[in-house]
């Protein structure tokens, strides 16, 4: 026991529980499983150890040892890679893939949450040897109320209005208010649909939302999320029967038409408001040089 | 250059109207012409299209 045990421990065991406080299973249904969940935790509790020394090393004028956060990077950039994999190579199982927005927007995520936790330990071990237990305890919660900020992005229902619309067909051609979504053939599938589909359209609330909502990523992750949150009307070998979201070129509306099996709208409609908006997909067209200037900024 | 989209057959209930590379399928009846397309619709895969009244296409997407 030296003088930077306690601080130490303090620091990693935040740390951890930092990131076992991020570490959440919910409809996006990963990780849902144990091995994940403890890869997870135990990769935390390295990060969490790497953030907790750095203060004590400096301290004590090993200013290498710090080079060591250099290695934390590119370990945590592979944990980047290893979500990414896994992901990709599960996708072409889903009924509704995810699409690779989506996918490379969770990778992000668990990479990032690694560095948060080393934040996290880095400054609450900092506080302790500043100040004392309390101070470090102060620090703590500042800290994990940023995590949570940080960890939580906008969701769809902030930036574009979402409003029922009935589905109908006219000739073999299918349609969500005025939005062409595709040509069914058979007389049967169009039965099938007309009972089971259900169609929203989403206006965006500003200019830049347009972009956002038009993303191909963006929309294949509206679909995935209906899909696994209100199940999905469709197997394999029945193409015709997919969820589909197309653009109305005038105004950037989107029509969304999904296929659920809990024909519950309002349900819908408010996981269609959930679904996050992939960081992938934002675009800021008003925030150029060229949009600024004509506004006179 | 890869192809992701083709016909894989046409069903027609009007030979007259069609000709070319795909397998075609001739139907008497509209009823018949339904029939067959589910039914390749399932086999191949594809989803079927209507074009006109007449004429259906399967295409693989």
């Amino acid at each position: 026991m030296n003088e930077y045990t306690m601080p130490i421990i303090y620091g990693v065991t935040v740390g951890t529980i930092a990131r076992a406080i991020m570490l959440r299973t919910d409809y996006r249904q990963y990780p849902t499983y144990l091995h994940g969940k403890v890869i997870h935790l135990a990769l935390g509790f390295i990060a969490a150890g790497l953030g907790a020394v750095a203060i004590p090393a400096i301290m004590e004028k090993e200013f290498t040892a710090v080079t060591f956060l250099t290695i934390a990077a590119s370990q945590f950039r592979e944990v980047r890679n290893m979500e990414r994999n896994t992901l990709a190579e599960l996708d072409s199982y889903e009924l509704v893939p995810r699409g690779n927005t989506y996918i490379e927007g969770i990778a992000i995520a668990f990479e990032s949450r690694n560095y948060l936790v080393i934040f996290t330990a880095f400054l609450t071990t900092f506080a302790y040897i500043l100040t004392n237990w309390v101070g470090a305890l102060v620090v703590t919660a500042i800290c994990l109320f940023v995590n949570k900020k940080l960890m939580s992005g906008s969701t769809l229902k902030e930036i574009v209005s979402i409003s029922l619309s009935e589905i109908h067909f006219d000739g073999a051609g299918l349609y969500v208010d005025n939005i062409y979504i595709m040509n069914i053939g058979l007389p049967e599938r169009q039965e099938e649909i007309k009972k089971f589909g259900m169609g929203f359209i989403l206006t965006p609330k500003n200019f830049d939302v347009r972009s956002t909502i038009a993303n191909l990523g963006q929309r294949q992750a509206i679909l995935h999320d209906v899909s696994v949150s209100l199940g999905v009307f469709r197997d394999s070998g029945t193409p015709a029967l997919v969820p589909l979201i197309k653009r109305d070129l005038d105004d950037g509306r989107i029509g969304v038409f999904i296929l659920p099996q809990n024909q519950d709208p309002k349900k819908a409609a408010q996981i269609i408001g959930a679904v996050p908006v992939l960081e992938n997909a934002i675009r800021m067209p008003s925030e150029s040089k060229v949009s600024k200037k004509n506004r006179g900024e | 250059m890869t192809i992701d989209k083709a016909i894989l057959a046409v069903i027609t209930t009007n030979k007259q109207k069609i000709g070319g590379g795909a397998p075609i399928f001739c139907c008497d009846t509209k009823e018949e012409m339904d029939k067959v397309a589910a039914n390749l619709e399932a086999i191949l895969d594809g989803i079927s299209h209507a074009l006109s009244d007449e004429l259906y296409i399967i295409v693989k997407h």
